[in-house]
């Protein structure tokens, strides 16, 4: 099918025209791929969907997600690539606000769940998600001292001076569970939520960089700090990524508190590639990439009833109830947040 | 001609790019940026945490400077290309060595805070200094001290009314670029100062990368680039007109030097706690595993895990960057040579405003060059936003003020006599300059030619805000490392850190073998009978 397709929409594009066709009887197209630093693939996957399409995909790394969606905006209209990935919700409503994107409804999006949909008009496409949870090196805390449970802990004294939190000025899992106290203790409680954090100790880190690999106590960091912002997905990261084979990670996920992300993919607005850009979404929700994200980004899949490696099965955190706020409402209220926010910690 | 040529190239990819971002975020809402007791703040502590900052660099590097001009003793190859190799670390890693050595009480006042700041400041530039003024000082005639001496001075007057003036205009050369470097400070601001300590440049960042404010991130431009024009006016009256200069004096016969074993430990202690602890820690990181001791970090740059799109092949990593890096230095020395020749001459007029026209996009927001660029480049010619060619330019407007603050004093401290004498004997001006000017700033176009390199290799600022196409960097590739979890992650985050470190060590140990080469020779020799410099030495010094 992917095949027939792209053989017809190259046709479409070129009637009549005297195109040199390569031997798999596909036009060769190179669709660019603007994205975040932290994008990752299987090149075994890319490569397959070359073969099969004629659609190679270079890929652009621009930033983080914040830096990804600024130019974005700056250079809407006159893109740097044809597909977007990885705007998340909490800049979701700037992005459509700038007019990035023009709408696509992927065939496969009827196997990902509705709520992670967000955009009615399909201006987006929901790729993956992942949670941002507190979690905690499990050998500074045992039976007669456990864990923090609840996000409503971290303000006790027996968790005083243990808790690193990225800034959510500079860091979007900082933002994330900045965002994620707002809608658990409301727009009247989280400042005093954050009073009593920082009363508690809590130490600040600019970006998750240097809060996980430098301050928290767990992981490969040697700092002082067991409890540390993260990912729900960050043990199962440990495990691979460990020097020295490991039955288990070193680390654990506070269950309570995690603020979800979803990362979304759209075919930006004045794209040279506009056809196979749209082939692009469909093979970022394809079973095949689906299965080979979890290793790549250490997220969830979009993509119900993909199957998970086996460190994901065994050691990432699924929560129960997860915490999630409008992206209007993020964009809407972020600056005034974040601003209180830095005014509160730094006073 | 020749003056319009370095203009044209800052005009291209630096003032039109940056009046560009600058003019579409600017609206009345700057107005209210400029109103508010906030953005005040800022560039206060701005200003000050760089003036401490120079302060500090110039006060410990000095010492250092003396030592690598006038001390004998062995490895001084190695020890000046060691002091080189901060200059090129990811912010990142350097923070993350201060915060491991935070452990350690001897350190723990370095943890956090300004004075994590401010010795961080010191440990990225002292080799500014040190190398910059150390390469004016081994020029220095020894036989001028001993003169004074024989005269009855005592060693501190000597140094202050003999060695001082003479050093003076390579001492606010070197300030001046850390003064820019630390003004427009950016990662260690960002990682040091926590929540309470922001520059205008990590404003500016916040601003434009992350919340979007655009008029509000032109308005702190303007402030930026106002505050820089100003300091470079107020400096260049400060620095002077550059004082006199010896060529071909250094390793004069019979001069012997002065720097006993003592006296260069002494001097160079400080460099040894503030920069040997924590490039040691690093080294000995990264050389390590959770086994202990061994190669594994090393090892594991070699393969790639998933088979994966990030995975950069360090080879190609390093190849990137040295290839960027060779573009940029001849492209600075090409623009920063002409710029040079054209301020070092005399009787020109709007000399200091061209200089400063030069300076500026050190004394600039990385970021905000980076998007202009970016809504620059387009469409004219043809799209550059997302070629390689951008890199390495950019990073030539880096290098550029390096290049010209070290060949200035050097050019003109070359006695108009002798390049009259060549157009007299009727050689052209294009001879003049390859037989006269070329050997005798030789050593100086090293020094800065090898601060362009260090600059380009080690350069995550304009660039980093590039779309960057799949031609990764060497600090591009740690970042990419730090950027996930595991601590094999982070390992090879420091292996690839520890080789950047040796691809520095050698850039250093290259030019500084080429400076040797060049450097004095028989036609200096005959330079040094010509008269005039020396008088010339006397006569302006201080009465």
């Amino acid at each position: 099918m992917a095949l027939l397709g792209a053989a017809l929409s190259s046709c479409g594009a070129e009637p009549g025209g005297n195109v040199v066709q390569p031997v798999g009887g596909q036009e060769k197209v190179t669709v660019k791929l603007v994205t975040h630093d932290s994008f990752s693939a299987s090149d075994a996957v890319l490569e397959k969907f070359t073969s099969e399409t004629g659609i190679s995909i270079e890929v652009l790394p621009s930033g983080d997600a914040g830096e990804l969606v600024n130019k974005s905006a700056l250079t809407a209209g006159k893109p740097l690539g044809d597909v977007l990935f990885g705007v998340d919700n909490t800049f979701l409503s700037r992005a459509l606000d700038a007019e990035l994107f023009v709408p696509y409804r992927s065939p496969a999006l009827t196997s990902v769940p509705e709520d992670l949909w967000l955009d009615p008009q399909h201006r987006v496409t929901p790729i993956d998600h992942g949670e941002v949870c507190v979690n905690y090196d499990k050998s500074a805390y045992s039976q007669g001292r456990p864990p923090p449970a609840a996000l409503s802990d971290l303000t006790l004294p027996a968790f005083k001076d243990q808790l690193v939190v990225e800034n959510p000025a500079t860091s979007s899992p900082g933002l994330a569970f900045l965002l994620g106290t707002i809608e658990r203790f409301g727009e009247d409680g989280w400042e005093q939520y954050w009073t009593a954090l920082k009363r508690n100790g809590v130490e600040i880190s600019s970006g998750w960089e240097d809060a996980y690999n430098g301050s928290f106590s767990g992981g490969a960091g040697k700092g002082p700090f067991p409890l540390v912002v993260s990912y729900a997905s960050s043990p199962p990261a440990e495990v691979h990524y460990s020097e020295t084979p490991k039955d288990a990670p070193s680390t654990a996920v506070m269950e309570d508190g995690c603020f979800r992300q979803i990362e979304f993919a759209g075919v930006l607005r004045g794209a040279s590639e506009p056809e196979a850009a749209k082939k692009v979404i469909d093979f970022l929700l394809s079973e095949e990439f689906q299965a080979d994200l979890p290793l790549n980004m250490f997220v969830f899949p979009a993509r119900e009833h993909t199957p998970l490696p086996e460190v994901f099965e065994k050691f990432a955190a699924r929560p129960d109830s997860i915490l999630s706020m409008d992206p209007e409402r993020i964009e809407k209220g972020r600056e005034k947040w974040v601003t209180r926010w830095t005014e509160l910690m730094a006073g | 001609m020749a003056a319009l040529v370095p203009l044209a190239f800052v005009g291209l990819f630096f003032l039109w790019p940056v009046t560009n971002i600058v003019a579409l975020g600017i609206s009345p809402r700057a107005l209210d940026t400029l109103a508010s007791p906030r953005t005040w703040l800022i560039v206060r502590f701005t200003f000050w945490q760089a003036a401490v900052s120079t302060l500090l660099t110039v006060l410990i590097a000095l010492p250092g400077a003396w030592a690598l001009a006038r001390g004998q003793f062995r490895g001084k190859a190695f020890v000046r290309a060691l002091l080189t190799v901060p200059f090129v670390l990811p912010t990142v890693v350097v923070a993350s060595a201060f915060v491991s050595l935070s452990k350690s009480s001897l350190t723990a006042w370095a943890s956090g805070g300004i004075a994590a700041i401010l010795a961080a400041h010191v440990f990225f530039n002292y080799a500014l200094v040190a190398r910059v003024v150390g390469a004016v000082w081994g020029e220095m005639h020894t036989d001028l001290n001993d003169a004074a001496r024989t005269l009855g001075a005592r060693p501190t007057s000597v140094f202050a009314r003999v060695t001082l003036p003479f050093l003076r205009p390579a001492i606010a050369a070197a300030a001046t670029i850390v003064f820019l470097f630390t003004f427009t400070s950016f990662g260690v601001v960002l990682i040091l100062g926590g929540t309470r300590w922001t520059t205008l440049e990590v404003e500016i960042y916040r601003r434009t990368a992350q919340l979007f404010d655009l008029p509000a991130a032109s308005a702190l431009s303007l402030l930026q680039l106002a505050a820089v024009v100003l300091c470079l006016l107020v400096i260049s009256r400060l620095g002077g007109n550059g004082g006199p200069f010896e060529p071909g004096g250094r390793e004069v016969a019979g001069s012997k030097a002065r720097g006993g074993r003592r006296q260069v430990l002494a001097a160079l202690g400080p460099a040894a706690f503030l920069i040997g602890i924590p490039i040691a820690a690093l080294v000995s990181a990264a050389f390590s595993n959770e086994r202990g001791p061994g190669l594994a970090y090393f090892r594991a740059l070699g393969e790639s895990r998933a088979g994966s799109t990030r995975f950069v092949a360090p080879v190609e990593a390093i190849a990137n960057s040295a290839l960027f890096a060779a573009v940029a230095t001849v492209t600075a020395l090409a623009v920063g040579g002409l710029a040079a020749a054209v301020i070092a001459g005399r009787h020109r007029r709007g000399r200091s405003v061209y200089d400063a026209a030069l300076m500026l996009p050190l004394g600039t927001s990385a970021v905000t060059l980076g998007f202009g660029l970016l809504i620059t480049f387009d469409t004219f010619p043809l799209d550059l936003r997302s070629s390689a060619v951008l890199i390495p330019l950019a990073h030539a407007l880096v290098g550029i003020p390096f290049v010209v603050r070290t060949l200035v004093p050097a050019l003109r401290a070359i006695p108009q006599g002798l390049r009259e004498a060549g157009l007299l004997l009727g050689r052209s001006r294009w001879e003049v300059a390859r037989r006269v000017d070329v050997p005798l700033v030789w050593r100086s176009a090293v020094v800065g030619a090898g601060f362009a390199a260090a600059v380009s290799l080690g350069e995550f600022g304009a660039t980093a805000f590039l779309a960057r196409p799949e031609r990764v960097t060497v600090p591009v590739a740690i970042y990419r490392f730090l950027g996930q979890p595991g601590s094999l992650n982070r390992g090879q985050a420091l292996a690839l850190s520890v080789i950047l470190m040796g691809l520095v060590a050698v850039v250093v140990l290259l030019t500084e073998g080429a400076g040797q080469r060049r450097a004095p020779g028989p036609r200096s020799a005959e330079l040094r009978r010509a008269p005039g410099p020396r008088s010339a030495v006397l006569r302006r010094r201080p009465q």
